[in-house]
């Protein structure tokens, strides 16, 4: 059979016109300074940071670069409130402001939603869909624990544990300080937060809502930085509990940092997760979730799909669905709303993708890409396979961050698994069957903290998340996410 | 098709190859194609493409000859005070009516369609279906709308309905002939995706969702599931099959998100007339008064486009 002939054409013909989503309602100051003891104050040393727009390299604006002292007043800040109202206030109260943070996020969902895909480059869709109303469900979902707390560890006794230190991730910027702030402070914990230095702009809007909804002053402190100024925040003395989502390799220095100090920590690390179909899946459903779990949010993803197991007997079926699937993506302006797959985060991320396509290559695996244009400025990548990898390969090995996907196949159920477990990670994984007992079979045998049955990319704030092996320490999200942030006395 | 490649009774495709559907999954690939922003030159294209593959259809017991002559003119006539506007693809009828449409079109390049084969519920001999088709045929109907026997594949009798497509594909001869499945009476996707399979290897030159007489018509995924079946069915043998779906489209987004999940799931090559139609009534009004807005910038009242 030519193939040739059976092939389906995507080019040309009818085309969707740009419809970027407006920005006349969003305002970007100039210049932010650090959120500390309840207003925006200038940085000790004086010194300013851009923040880029990765999806044009140009500046959107310039934010505090906060030093040890910075920190050490924030911390500072952070205690007082503790000690002063925030630990002392009745839980239903101290709840009542986190629900008010959640209703002024959703009034203003379309204007977070904008900056966040200025600031970070994803897709709109993504940011308003997905981003921004789940960051507003976790502040809904926590504020409904704290006053319930009692019921949550029945004959214990839940106490806060003080001022929690977090640093949060530039992939999804506002919906992890919301899964860092939504439980610290349901529990009477007060908060330094450290956002990522590419992706500052939400949390320092996130900020003015913490002011608008009328928190105590030092209840929430947010500084920003880069490396050092995380490193000073997790390693402050006067902090009682770390909260970390970001590299492995990160993850380890905080580790080290935290050993022997008494503090409580999370670590929410990275990730290389297997997909797994096997052959009696839904295919064209199986497709669409490997380019859910691989494509979503570029590929910046922690709990990203980027291996994909394939039953031998429909790998050939599955991979040119793929490519097709993948011609129909749209690469572009984040703005704009068809855009599927949006800007790569910084040019520091696209340097270290592009050689991950160069090392899959000389590793001798086959690149595709899909053939999507792509703007001239900024930073892309358009969507990438690669078929013939094998287990020894360090494209199958390592964590790109990226969209970028490693397919492999398999023939037996015990072969899947033993390819799926066969990482230094255990964040997430998937598996495709139309049969519930090999999906029992699976959830059971893969070590992974979530694995999604039929679906991927899933997220609920009542629903733990948290990773093994080297993907991490702890769980957020539900109940389980609650204990991070509390002492239990019987 | 040559003799040798024409469907034979008894040639059952292997369903136990068919994939399986997950309908969560195509709830959700359908509101990925709900959320694409469909504006400016891009929206007019795309309305004018909408017209052009309507199958303009009327199947009342009340027919008149009047009526369906009035139906034909619309059919031409699509409202000629906007200029550059494509006319339907066809008109869709009774096989009474054949006759009559056929005389009002004339030799405009509209073909007719007829309903056939005991529609809407197909509850007759396969010899009543075939004299009915046959009427039709002679009469000069173009296209086929045949429905599937229903209960004979809730049955799980696979052969008998496949036969029977293969015979009715048979009798319209040179007739295009379009598989109506009644997704509305198959009660899953994986029923659907099976029956469009059946339908395709028996002889289809169109598969359609529904007669419009039974609710739930149309959606838009029975519809993902059928294009689905289609592009694995054109990998497999490299032939086309058309696609229609009919019944519950009467608004100029929804047809338009149509075009979205078509483009997305066959390609470019599926976008004509040809391959793709639209089974409504009143679908032509509503784009007609879209185009008008998009070209003056205000609505019209409806009492502005002629009825039919």
């Amino acid at each position: 059979m030519d193939t040739q002939v059976n092939k389906l054409a995507f080019d040309g013909g009818w085309q969707y016109a740009p419809a970027p989503e407006s920005t006349d309602h969003v305002t970007v100051d100039e210049r932010y300074g650090l959120f500390i003891d309840g207003e925006f104050a200038e940085p000790a040393g004086g010194k300013y940071f851009d923040t880029v727009n990765p999806a044009t390299e140009e500046r959107l604006s310039q934010v505090a670069l906060a030093t040890e002292a910075d920190v050490d007043r924030a911390v500072a800040a952070a205690r007082k409130a503790y000690e002063g109202p925030w630990s002392k206030m009745k839980p239903a109260e101290r709840g009542k402001y986190v629900y008010r943070i959640a209703r002024i996020l959703q009034e203003r969902a379309r204007e977070f939603a904008v900056i966040e895909s200025l600031d970070g480059g994803k897709p709109i869709r993504e940011s308003r869909d997905v981003d921004i109303p789940l960051a507003a469900a976790h502040f809904f979902y926590y504020a409904g624990w704290a006053d319930k707390l009692d019921y949550a560890y029945p004959g214990r006794r839940a106490r806060p544990l003080g001022v929690a230190g977090q640093v949060i991730p530039w992939n999804f910027p506002l919906l992890m300080a919301a899964w860092k702030l939504a439980p610290a402070l349901a529990c009477g914990n007060t908060v330094v937060l450290k956002p990522a230095e590419t992706t500052p702009l939400t949390a320092l809007k996130l900020a003015e809502v913490v002011r608008d909804a009328g928190l105590p002053p030092g209840v929430v402190n947010i500084v920003t930085g880069a490396g050092d100024t995380g490193s000073a925040v997790v390693s402050h003395p006067g902090v009682d509990k770390v909260a970390f989502t970001g590299s492995t390799a990160v993850g380890r220095m905080i580790m080290k940092a935290v050993a022997g100090t008494g503090k409580k920590y999370t670590l929410e690390l990275g990730g290389k997760a297997a997909n797994v179909i096997f052959a009696d899946a839904a295919i064209d459903q199986a497709v669409e979730g490997i380019v859910n779990g691989i494509f979503f949010n570029q590929g910046h993803v922690c709990c990203a799909g980027s291996r994909l197991l394939v039953q031998e007997s429909v790998a050939d079926e599955v991979v040119a669905k793929l490519k097709d699937r993948m011609a129909t993506l749209i690469v572009g302006d984040p703005l704009d709303k068809n855009t599927d797959i949006g800007a790569i985060n910084s040019q520091e991320q696209l340097g270290r993708i592009e050689s991950y396509l160069k090392l899959g290559v000389d590793e001798g695996a086959e690149m595709f890409q899909a053939s999507c244009p792509t703007p001239d400025r900024g930073y892309w990548c358009r969507p990438t396979i690669f078929t013939g990898v094998a287990q020894s390969n360090r494209i199958v090995q390592e964590e790109i961050f990226g969209p970028v996907l490693a397919i492999q196949t398999f023939r037996t159920l015990e072969e899947g698994i033993a390819k799926a477990n066969n990482t230094p990670y255990g964040l997430s994984g998937g598996v495709w069957t139309d049969k519930g007992a090999k999906i029992f079979r699976m959830t059971q045998k893969v070590r992974a903290g979530v694995v999604w049955a039929n679906t991927f990319n899933k997220f609920d704030p009542t629903s733990p998340f948290g990773g093994y092996k080297e993907s991490g320490v702890g769980r957020e999200g539900g109940l389980h996410g609650l204990g991070a942030y509390l002492s239990l006395e019987s | 098709m040559s003799a040798a490649l024409r469907p034979q009774r008894g040639q059952l495709p292997d369903l136990s190859r068919v994939t399986a559907v997950d309908e969560t999954g195509v709830e959700e690939r359908v509101a990925r194609f709900r959320t694409r922003s469909i504006k400016t030159s891009s929206k007019v294209e795309a309305l004018k493409l909408v017209l052009s593959m309507i199958d303009l259809t009327t199947l009342e017991g009340q027919d008149t000859p009047g009526k369906v002559r009035q139906l034909c003119q619309k059919a031409i006539h699509l409202h000629d005070s906007m200029p550059g506007l494509p006319t339907v693809a066809a008109v869709c009828v009774y096989p009474t009516m054949v006759a009559v449409a056929k005389r009002a079109l004339g030799e405009h390049r509209i073909a007719v369609a007829s309903v056939a084969t005991a529609f809407p519920s197909g509850m007759a001999p396969l010899k009543v279906k075939l004299d009915d088709t046959k009427a039709a045929v002679d009469a000069g109907a173009d296209e086929i709308d045949m429905v599937i026997s229903r209960g004979a594949f809730l049955q799980g009798d696979y052969g008998y309905v496949f036969d029977e497509i293969a015979a009715i594909k048979e009798a319209c001869g040179d007739a295009h002939l379009k598989v109506i499945l009644e997704t509305g009476e198959l009660s899953t996707l994986d029923n659907v995706r099976r029956a469009s399979v059946l339908a395709m290897h028996a002889g289809a030159d169109f598969i359609k969702t529904s007669t419009g007489k039974i609710q739930p018509a149309a959606t838009m995924p029975v519809t993902l599931v059928m294009l689905q079946a289609i592009r694995d069915f054109h990998t497999e043998t490299g032939r086309m099959i058309g696609m229609k779906p009919a019944g519950g489209i009467s608004n100029s987004k929804l047809a338009i998100h149509y075009l979205v999940m078509l483009r997305e799931t066959l390609g470019t090559a599926w976008m004509t007339p040809e391959w793709f139609r639209f089974g409504a009534s009143s679908l032509a009004n509503d784009v007609l008064m879209q185009l008008q807005k998009q070209a003056t910038g205000v609505y019209q009242s409806a009492d502005y486009f002629s009825l039919d």
